[in-house]
């Protein structure tokens, strides 16, 4: 059954106009893109004249949304944003804006009145009662941490000007959850880590990470295991740094992570390279030839193809390709590109076949290709 | 209830806040004393693990307090959204703002375990330096009529409607009226201020989920 028939019109065709575009942090052409996939500025705040969403009632949560919702269309950072009613969204369409990262799960799976606004490319999202009334969130491709937190300086200002943020002299901007409160800033990057996983280093690294109170989290965020050895690494703490300190905390031991990933990297190259090599094509091999493949196998195969490509031992395929296959072999993108439902053993099918099909033209092999 | 770890009655109730997920450890206090020395030794010379509500039972509310004295700190109620400390305990999220007044010395610590600080140096609002206090008073007085509705004490809800047209006027116009509003509008309660001094009619005995649901008529 075709799901997109119990859409409204209008929300149908933003959803649609976003199956079919590349969100400028999937490109790969942000600085150190080969390790940072993206990076990613969020800020918390709340409206002061109403509970947070988890005490408010439902007409309270569907107040708090029609004033964001109208403030926002009056400000000049709402302008250029596309807004969506979550809570009127097919169960795909939710499930496709957190594949996408432009909602949480817990929004997705959230209930009564709440929303998203986004920018055309992606960039930007603003969720409304998600566990705080607004949730913003910038996102940049490869390690841009500068640059998305100027970008979400300058919503927020925006927004200052017209919503009354919740916040008090000494605790800062007031959040639902205490590990938010102060600055309700959260920092992170996104980096594949594959050869540090293969060198058995990345435990170590985790290690120092907590003892300089960094947090590290799976691909899809909390709570969640790393799959494709994607891992982000953020702040944990909010209070007693300023923002400009909270961002530099991360910012500053990225590229020392991203040094230990390429000496790895260096070392398997030298130490190993058959091995390695070996590891890289069959990776692509199943993904050229299989008939039935779950999100699961294809995130670690896709993980081992896109070291494949960053170590030259396979041509023909893009940074940006991959990224954009980590994306669109996902669930929900996959039955939004097929145009319908599909269940699991269905888009284990399709997801086979989208590969297949993208693969097809006998990408692969550098060495075939000399 | 019984420890987890013995066969002893539970003494510490302790909510683990871990990175959003919530933990609940029932323990006598033996194997308190271990729980909470193990929690600071982690959190010890080298680093930090992950903030917990547990730990910032190990700073203040010391070895020494007893079931009674955590019972008394969980009755507690807010006096705008009217959510007990018991509840914030369970669900790991606060109930309004206000909260971080009412609450403030039991947050404390916990704030300060979670992020080794206790005063905010980030941006600051600028049409808010001092805080928004006066404009979190619509929490409670969106409960406060709802009540006054409920009792047909309609002089009251009606009074009650007018604060709260009010501080949404404030509250959409803030580029417009800045340095006018803690003029204009009802003074916010402090936190020490007894529920019924702010007319509520006893918030703090609201059940969960009472919380106003009425605005403007």
């Amino acid at each position: 059954m075709d799901h997109q028939d119990a859409l409204d019109g209008e929300e149908h065709v933003k959803i649609d106009s976003l199956t079919n575009a590349v969100g400028e942090w999937l490109k790969g052409t942000g600085p150190e893109s080969d390790i940072v996939m993206s990076s990613r500025v969020r800020l918390a705040r709340n409206v002061a004249h109403f509970p947070f969403v988890s005490r408010a009632t439902e007409q309270e949560r569907g107040e708090v949304e029609e004033f964001l919702r109208g403030q926002l269309a009056q400000s000049p950072a709402g302008k250029q944003l596309e807004y969506l009613n979550v809570g009127q969204l097919h169960e795909v369409d939710r499930l496709f804006l957190v594949e996408r990262q432009l909602i949480s799960r817990e929004h997705a799976e959230a209930e009564g009145a709440r929303g998203v606004a986004i920018d055309a490319g992606e960039q930007v999202s603003l969720m409304i009662n998600e566990e705080d009334h607004l949730r913003i969130q910038c996102m940049h491709s490869g390690l841009d941490l500068t640059g998305a937190w100027d970008q979400i300086r300058h919503v927020d200002d925006a927004l200052e000007a017209v919503v009354p943020y919740a916040f008090h002299r000494r605790w800062g901007y007031l959040t639902a959850c205490p590990t938010n409160v102060g600055t309700g800033i959260r920092v992170s990057v996104m980096l594949h880590l594959p050869a540090l996983v293969i060198t058995r280093q990345i435990d170590k690294v985790f290690r120092s990470l907590h003892k300089i109170s960094l947090a590290v989290r799976g691909l899809y965020g909390e709570g969640s295991q790393a799959l494709g050895d994607f891992y982000q690494i953020s702040n944990q703490t909010t209070l007693g740094k300023t923002e400009e300190e909270l961002v530099g905390q991360v910012s500053d031991v990225v590229p020392v992570l991203i040094e230990y990933e390429r000496r790895a990297r260096d070392f398997l190259v030298r130490e190993s390279q058959l091995n390695i090599h070996d590891q890289v094509s069959r990776a692509i091999g199943i993904l050229r030839t299989a008939q039935t493949i779950s999100a699961e196998e294809t995130m670690q195969h896709l993980s081992r193809v896109r070291m494949g490509v960053l170590l030259g031992l396979i041509s023909d395929v893009t940074i940006s390709d991959i990224n954009v296959l980590l994306v669109r072999t996902q669930p929900a993108h996959l039955q939004k590109l097929r145009g319908m439902e599909l269940d699991s053993s269905d888009r284990n099918i399709e997801r086979a076949r989208y590969l297949r099909q993208h693969f097809e033209n006998g990408e692969g092999d550098a060495s075939n290709a000399n | 209830m019984k420890c987890q770890q013995c066969d002893k009655s539970a003494v510490f109730h302790i909510t683990e806040l871990e990175e959003g997920d919530v933990r609940e450890v029932h323990l006598c206090e033996d194997h308190a004393r271990g729980y909470l020395t193990q929690s600071e030794g982690e959190g010890g010379e080298e680093g930090k693990e992950s903030p917990t509500v547990g730990g910032m039972l190990a700073g203040p509310l010391s070895i020494a307090k007893t079931a009674e004295d955590l019972s008394a700190i969980d009755q507690k109620a807010c006096t705008m959204c009217g959510i007990t400390f018991f509840e914030f305990r369970n669900n790991g999220r606060l109930g309004c703002p206000h909260d971080y007044v009412q609450f403030e010395k039991e947050l404390e610590p916990l704030i300060s375990n979670i992020h080794g600080a206790t005063e905010h140096v980030g941006r600051t609002p600028p049409s808010f330096p001092d805080g928004t206090e006066f404009l979190t008073a619509a929490v409670g007085k969106r409960r406060e009529m709802k009540e006054a509705i409920e009792c047909e004490e309609y002089e009251k809800a009606g009074s009650l409607r007018d604060d709260l047209r009010a501080i949404d006027e404030a509250a959409r116009g803030i580029s417009l009226s800045q340095g006018q509003r803690p003029q204009t509008l009802p003074a916010a309660p402090s936190a020490e201020a007894p529920a019924n001094d702010q007319g509520t009619g006893g918030a703090a005995d609201a059940e969960p989920g009472e919380a106003g649901n009425a605005t403007s008529p």
